[in-house]
């Protein structure tokens, strides 16, 4: 029989933005490869691109489309913003960076913005193939980011343990995954939730089995321990401006599936994914604090300190609350615009041919530039958590809401991990400020890397003094 | 009729020799043959409880997983020839430059 198939029109409206950046990766490549001498222009296509598709974002109405696999709601509002702000941000740094490490240019603005579609599509995921092919998506083009440096030796030595590691944890997912629709028949994962209160399977042994191979392979994607062991070497041995966009990019796509199956799809196990992830978490800001105090690399330190911060963001999904979930919200975009500006100073002192990505590089920086300096301490202190910066605000919450869920050691224990952090990051500010600098090169400033710096502090000093709007719109976006 | 039961098991039994070739093996290309197996095993899975739940939606899945696993495949191995290339070897053990 042959049936006839309509296209209902109606479902294309809300992927619009995701077409959009689709046909831009195709058009980057394009005149990547037809006008190669209009190469500097690749990095502002790539920013107009992002910003119509955060624009078309911010405007869309709440729906659901293609029979519930894709959800339009203020929670995948919430993740597409982070996620695209933060690939705006690496682009107008990557236009500074192209000085120092000559990538090749389509490929490389292509890959990004491939890779952001695929965060889009893991944020909007109401079905758990979606967020399979939205994870991979993601994942393929940073694969080849990572590695996309081939000069240098460190470049596939990092890529192809990434690789390895990636391709692990998303065949842990798989399985748990085909678990679950064996047990419910589904894979819309708001009709798992439902049909796993109408079938009794809370205690079921199998969707036990399946929850902790979902949990195994959500902790390698977002780098909580002890599933975090990829993470330094793979920050350390791409290219800085890769891992700007890593540390921030795929973390903030991979909370937001993490939170949407277990907070959407399985709520009634909260009882065990619960005290599960108390612990990781706790284990997780352990091991990033106490590992990142014996650092020497800065790039490293700083690796060690986004799993560290994996482990804070967890607080708020521990919880299981409304407000936890928001709070882990604000926490990851706050996080967003600190841990970029770290890296983008970072970026700063990086030469050609040196990259300049040890502590003792930091020393006297205060003298060869007080500007940089001055940044880089105010992205320390929010790192810290130290106010007025946003990063107190965003711990604020995120404690709170672990504190009003019950899980008061876990709490206790962050706040201790967060004072020992406090020993490594202000190390970088003692060296920048009390030490005689070795060299005296002035750092040169491009006009992507000051547009991006300012909107780094804008947004962590900015959501420090007045965060009211952020923690509304959090909120707000889980009604 | 062979009972689901029985392809579960196989599934399970896939699933598991890949993640002991993934743990044990020293070489890379070894190990992202692991993975395929691993993937191979949640493709049994999907497609036996798929026919036994008379739901095509595991069968769909199943076809979304051989793509994606395709082009893992071409990026896997095109890291695995850069890797090659700079150090004249594909052995985990050689992967030391980055620690810490």
């Amino acid at each position: 029989m042959i049936s006839t198939v309509t296209v209902n029109w109606a479902d294309v409206g809300p992927i619009l933005p995701e077409l959009l950046l689709i046909s831009i990766g195709v058009l980057l490549i394009g005149l990547d490869l037809f006008s190669p001498r209009q190469r500097q222009i690749l990095p502002w296509l790539t920013v107009v691109g992002c910003l119509t598709a955060l624009a078309m974002i911010m405007g869309s109405r709440p729906s659901i489309s293609f029979g519930g696999m894709f959800l339009t709601d203020g929670f995948s509002v919430f993740f597409k913003s982070i996620c695209l702000v933060g690939v705006i941000l690496t682009t107008l740094m990557s236009e500074h960076f192209r000085r120092i490490i000559a990538m090749p240019q389509g490929e490389y603005y292509s890959l990004l913005v491939f890779s952001a579609v695929g965060m889009l599509i893991m944020a909007s995921a109401g079905d758990l193939m979606v967020l399979y092919l939205g994870l991979e998506l993601m994942a393929l083009p940073v694969y080849a980011l990572v590695g996309l440096h081939k000069k240098e030796n460190r470049t596939s030595e990092a890529a192809i343990k990434y690789f390895l590691m990636g391709g692990f944890a998303s065949a842990l997912l798989l399985f748990g995954m085909s678990l679950v629709y064996g047990l419910t028949g589904t894979t819309d994962i708001g009709r798992i939730g439902e049909l796993i209160n109408s079938l009794h399977l809370t205690n079921n042994p199998a969707l036990l089995a399946a929850l902790s191979l979902l949990l195994a392979g959500f902790c390698f994607k977002v780098a909580v321990a002890p599933f975090h062991l990829w993470t330094p070497d793979v920050y350390e041995g791409a290219p800085t401006v890769v891992t700007a966009f890593m540390s921030v990019g795929p973390k903030v796509a991979g909370f937001a599936i993490f939170s949407r199956v277990l907070f959407f799809g399985l709520p009634q196990l909260h009882d065990h994914w619960g005290p599960v992830l108390a612990v990781l978490a706790l284990l997780t800001m352990a091991v990033g604090n106490i590992t990142a105090l014996c650092q020497q690399s800065l790039k490293r330190m700083l690796a060690y300190s986004a799993i560290a911060h994996a482990g804070y963001a967890l607080l708020g999904l521990l919880a299981g609350t409304t407000e936890g979930i928001s709070a882990t919200m604000t926490y990851l975009f706050i996080y967003m615009f600190m841990n970029m500006g770290a890296f983008a100073i970072l970026m700063l002192l990086a030469t050609p041919g040196q990259p300049h990505e040890s502590i003792e590089d930091c020393k006297g920086l205060a003298a060869r530039s007080p500007i940089a300096a001055a940044l880089m301490l105010v992205f320390l202190f929010s790192l810290t958590g130290i106010p007025p910066t946003a990063g107190f605000i965003g711990k604020f919450y995120l404690l709170k809401a672990a504190f009003a869920a019950g899980y008061t050691m876990t709490v206790v224990g962050a706040v201790l991990f967060s004072a020992i952090s406090a020993y490594f990051y202000l190390r970088v500010v003692r060296y920048m400020y009390m030490t005689d600098p070795q060299q005296n090169s002035t750092l040169q400033y491009s006009p992507g890397m000051i547009v991006a710096l300012g909107l780094c502090l804008i947004g962590v000093v900015g959501l420090g003094l007045f965060p009211g709007s952020l923690l509304d719109w959090a909120a707000r976006a889980l009604l | 009729m062979i009972p689901l039961s029985w392809y579960m098991a196989l599934a399970v039994v896939l699933f598991c020799i890949g993640v002991c070739g993934f743990l044990t093996r020293r070489n890379v290309i070894v190990m992202f043959l692991s993975i395929e197996l691993m993937l191979n095993g949640v493709n049994l899975n999907l497609v036996a409880l798929s026919h036994f739940l008379e739901s095509l939606r595991g069968q769909t899945f199943t076809f979304f997983i051989i793509t994606v696993a395709a082009a893992e495949a071409a990026i896997g191995l095109g890291i695995a020839i850069a890797l090659y290339r700079s150090r004249r070897t594909v052995h985990v053990d050689s992967l030391n430059q980055l620690k810490g």
